[in-house]
């Protein structure tokens, strides 16, 4: 922020992006080619996605679920009738020479997300102008092969879609706060991996700046080639502080195409011919008509799991213990949500869990590195061990051990807890044996206790659940040692 | 014995199934026909490639003792194959220098359904590149002759289909259609030409040149090899998005429908005052028969006949200019270096692209361009529905059928039209099926100076079958006057 900062008392920045999102389908959207990821080059290719003469387009439907789904879940109306285009350019890594893509009609439009709050308490929403369902082109390869380009058409065909918000973005941190909020729902109605690093989620950005209090929007120009949404904060703050400047002097801002250079941390304009394409929309006429009746639609938003915003609202009526943070946390991905539901279900303590899943099991996630979904601990096992502490059949340091045991071998809390000998005891014998132990260890601290100084209680009682691995009975052992005091 | 080029298609499937002649021996005197006539590229040009041997395997199988391999509608046939229509044995050029000696890895639909129905694919035809031409004058391995007139054009852009077919080569042979492709050389050669609705045969494997105009049709020597093509490859196809999901009536059962009650409707737009005097009393001499067996004949207008030409020659090369932009050197196809990538491809489609398919892209992508969409391609659209609609108020007031000429002329002498916009208007009675999508065909029905003329029936969606039943009457009525 420091390069924008000394204009932000002068000037807004204004911003639109266009969000370009891998549907999570097993095929391409007009073939049958698998889209899996970190295939050999060329391997998930066939006459259609090679665009061999006579192939045809065939529009895979399960693409069309989840482009409805998508639709759905950014509160945008699903039109009846949408039409895919041809934008025709030529490039190796776009085999026909045209994308099919939608263009005058899409499938969704007019919707709405909100991004976070004001001061005042009042949502920040952005619209969402439309949805529309489109193809990728494959991917050249430039630095593989001395004085040639390759190309790998895996990617061609791989089903899109792409959001396009209106430009109600301002700063920087709106735009970065709009990516995280729109990752997260399309996580949580399964569309999508949403993952920037893979190429699964690409962000475009339109900016322009203008003075602040001015209603008309600034000339803007289009920044690709972000790579991550740190990339897209840094890149807007760049562009921004340009367009500042350039306008402060007296110029004006050129409508054209950027490219972000993540290494210099620099916005470039790109070779001119590539802002400038015309691309000769028309309809394909080999693909009719894409007709949703509105009885498909009802049916995908009856079936749609909740969003995240209703699920945070559940949770801060259902758990009045928990603070905004924890239910932040919480339901950061939908995945998450459900671990904790389940936990909180089968345990019947929904405030432990959460603090589980805050403390022990983020640690666990993080040292580990797992996703809540691959996790080695179950719900259920965990659980288990929370009503194991509850009833007093382990206490609570010794469940943290059962808990590590857990992540590493992901076998049962009761299994490990019997063979670690972790069960809480409350037998006398034995629990007289570890306090005879302690006794004759800490002559000092055992003369005093006895000799009135009652805090030191405490102090003893740790020795022995120290001495017995943490098995010990607390409870009882406090009985033993008020009884000692009273012989 | 019967010469074995005498039999038709389906009278061939039966005396190979009877053992009275076999698919060997057809296709040994396919071959031989194809040299005696000068069919290749050295002689008339009207085939492009040839695989005796692949034949000669395939009429093995066919000639095995199985009764499920003689009993297939098409065992033994051989069928001869526009240049455009994807084969796996032999090259898919499109009559273009950009796919010399390409082989497909895969087979259109519609050969696939030619095949499995037994039918044996011999040869493939010299065509306009990309279709794109009325006279097999634009193939980039030089003009096909009418095996007719040597000096004149067999029409196009399938005029090697119908050569082959007049040469008596094959009983059948598929071409294609993007405004009369199949039925101007039909015309053009004495032989029966038909293209179905839009949607009834699949577009699969069929090198797309406009597709919202394209069809697969048959060429046949006569109404009954037409027909049986014509069913063997119809119905829906998974593959191709715009194909119906319309169920296939036989269309050699027509053979046996009468013309009683059936109303024909003769459009004045396609009998203009300025009409060949002679091409008009041959249609008048057609609708006398027609009238004669039974068929009621009505005057009826089809008033945006006249911006046809117009609507197809912005529509057609618009989605033209976008369907061969994959012909771009990068995956398949010839490849001319250049310094860097544009000029690649500007070497590469400069070099492998004549001079009519380098007008079209041209053309077409100027009223694609911002600013011309609306006055051109969008415009364009709607007259095509004007056009349309035309057809489908003359349908639905109780007319059954349309008839009219097929082409303005009679083959033209090779070479005789350098104006681009002169050849377009040879096309001028056949492009608006196509527009529509409706079914229409072309069979002969008389000579001039010895030169074939072609009478149209044109149906409303679907109904290639009223179609057939006309066609057939007509042919049988006609009989040996078709040849004078």
């Amino acid at each position: 922020m420091s390069t924008a900062n000394k204009w932000d008392d002068r000037f807004e920045m204004v911003v639109g992006l266009e969000t370009h999102v891998h549907l999570k389908t097993a095929t391409k959207i007009f073939c049958r080619c698998p889209t899996d990821f970190g295939a050999r080059p060329n391997a998930n290719t066939c006459p259609v996605c090679l665009a061999l003469p006579g192939a045809l387009p065939v529009l895979n439907d399960h693409a069309v679920e989840l482009a409805i789904r998508t639709g759905l879940a950014l509160g945008c109306e699903i039109e009846t009738s949408s039409v895919f285009a041809r934008k025709n350019y030529f490039y190796p890594d776009l085999p026909k020479g045209y994308q099919i893509s939608q263009f005058d009609q899409p499938l969704a439009q007019r919707g709405s997300v909100e991004i976070g709050h004001r001061a005042d308490g009042s949502p920040i929403a952005i619209r969402i102008t439309r949805v529309h369902m489109e193809e990728d082109a494959g991917k050249s390869i430039h630095d593989r092969f001395p004085g040639a380009s390759a190309v790998d058409l895996n990617r061609a065909g791989v089903p899109l879609v792409e959001i396009v918000s209106e430009p109600d973005i301002r700063g920087s941190d709106q735009a970065e706060a709009y990516v995280r909020v729109l990752r997260q729902i399309l996580e949580y109605v399964a569309v999508s991996d949403v993952n920037m690093e893979e190429g699964s989620l690409r962000v475009d950005a339109n900016i322009s700046v203008r003075e602040r209090g001015e209603s008309k929007l600034g000339t803007r120009t289009e920044i690709k080639n972000m790579n991550s949404i740190s990339g897209l904060v840094k890149a807007l703050d760049v562009e921004f502080a340009r367009q500042c400047s350039v306008i402060a002097a007296g110029g004006k801002i050129d409508q054209q195409t950027m490219l972000y250079d993540a290494n210099t941390n620099e916005v470039r304009p790109a070779r001119s011919k590539e802002g400038s394409h015309d691309y000769r929309y028309f309809p394909d006429p080999d693909l009719p008509p894409l007709i949703v009746p509105l009885e498909r639609v009802d049916r995908i938003r009856s079936g749609m799991p909740e969003l995240p915003q209703a699920r945070r609202a559940r949770y801060k009526r259902d758990h009045k213990d928990l603070t905004d943070y924890d239910i932040d946390v919480l339901t950061a991905s939908a995945a998450m949500g459900d671990y904790f539901e389940q936990v909180a279900r089968q345990s019947d303590d929904a405030k432990t869990s959460a603090n589980w899943m805050l403390g022990e099991v983020f640690a666990a996630l993080k040292s580990t590195g797992q996703s809540i979904e691959h996790f080695a601990v179950r719900p259920a096992d965990l659980a288990r061990l929370l009503n194991m502490v509850r009833e007093g059949t382990v206490s609570h340091s010794a469940a943290k051990q059962i808990f590590g045991k857990m992540v590493s071998t992901g076998d049962r809390p009761e299994t490990i807890a019997e063979r670690d000998g972790l069960l809480k005891v409350s037998d006398d014998a034995a629990l007289v044996k570890w306090i005879d132990d302690v006794f004759a260890e800490h002559p000092d601290e055992v003369e005093r206790f006895l000799g009135g100084e009652k805090r030191l209680q405490g102090v003893l009682v740790g020795y022995v659940m120290k001495q017995s691995k943490g098995s010990a009975d607390p409870k009882r052992v406090n009985q033993l040692l008020a009884g000692r005091v009273a012989t | 014995m019967t010469d074995v080029l005498d039999f038709s298609a389906s009278s061939l499937q039966m005396a190979i199934a009877s053992g009275e002649t076999t698919a060997r021996r057809a296709v040994d005197a396919t071959f031989d026909r194809m040299r005696d006539v000068g069919a290749g590229r050295d002689g008339l040009n009207i085939l492009l490639y040839q695989d005796r041997h692949d034949a000669l395997t395939r009429a093995v199988e066919c000639d095995a003792d199985a009764s499920e391999q003689r009993t297939r509608p098409l065992n033994g046939v051989p069928v001869v194959v526009k240049d455009n229509i994807a084969t796996s044995v032999m090259p898919t050029s499109c009559g273009s220098k950009i796919l010399d000696g390409y082989v497909s890895p895969f087979a259109a639909t519609a050969i696939r359904k030619l095949t499995d129905a037994g039918a044996i694919i011999v040869a493939k035809s010299n065509m306009d590149e990309f279709a794109m031409g009325s006279s097999t004058e634009h193939s980039a391995f030089g003009p096909a002759k009418n095996p007719l007139s040597h000096d004149r054009v067999p029409g196009g852009s399938s005029g090697g289909s119908a050569a082959a077919v007049a040469a008596g080569i094959t009983r059948i042979a598929l071409g294609s259609e993007t405004g009369g492709s199949v039925r101007q050389p039909a015309a053009f050669c004495g032989v029966v030409g038909v293209k179905p609705t839009y949607g009834r045969v699949s577009r699969f494997g069929l090198v797309a040149f406009a597709s919202s105009l394209d069809h697969i049709g048959v060429v046949g020597r006569t109404v009954d090899d037409a027909a049986i093509g014509l069913e063997t490859i119809s119905g829906h196809d998974p593959l191709d998005s715009t194909s119906a999901v319309e169920p296939v009536p036989s269309f050699r059962d027509a053979a046996h429908g009468g013309l009683t009650g059936i109303v024909i409707g003769k459009p004045k737009e396609y009998f203009p005052d300025d009409l060949d005097p002679r091409i008009r009393e041959r249609c008048d001499a057609a609708l006398d028969r027609l009238r004669s067996l039974g068929a009621d004949v009505r005057d009826v207008s089809l008033p945006h006949t006249k911006l046809a030409i117009e609507v197809y020659y912005i529509i057609a090369p618009a989605e033209a200019s976008s369907n061969l932009a994959r012909f771009d050197g990068v995956r398949y196809g010839c490849r001319v270096e250049g310094d860097g990538l544009g000029a690649m491809y500007e070497a590469t489609r400069s070099n492998g692209f004549g001079p009519e398919v380098t007008r079209r892209i041209l053309l077409g992508t100027y009223v694609l361009s911002a600013g011309y969409y609306d006055a051109y391609y969008r415009k364009a659209q709607q007259v095509r529905g004007l056009i349309a609609h035309d057809f489908a108020k003359v349908f639905s007031s109780g007319v059954h059928l349309l008839f009219t000429p097929t082409t303005p002329t009679t083959a033209f002498p090779l070479g005789s039209k350098a104006d681009p916009y002169e050849m377009y208007l040879s096309d001028i009675f056949t492009v608006t099926a196509n527009l529509a999508g409706v079914p229409a065909m072309s069979i002969p029905i008389g000579r001039i100076d010895g030169l074939p003329v072609g009478g149209q029936f044109i149906a409303s969606h679907f109904d290639e079958r009223q179609m057939f039943v006309a066609a057939y009457a007509l042919e049988r009525a006609l009989g040996a006057a078709a040849l004078q």
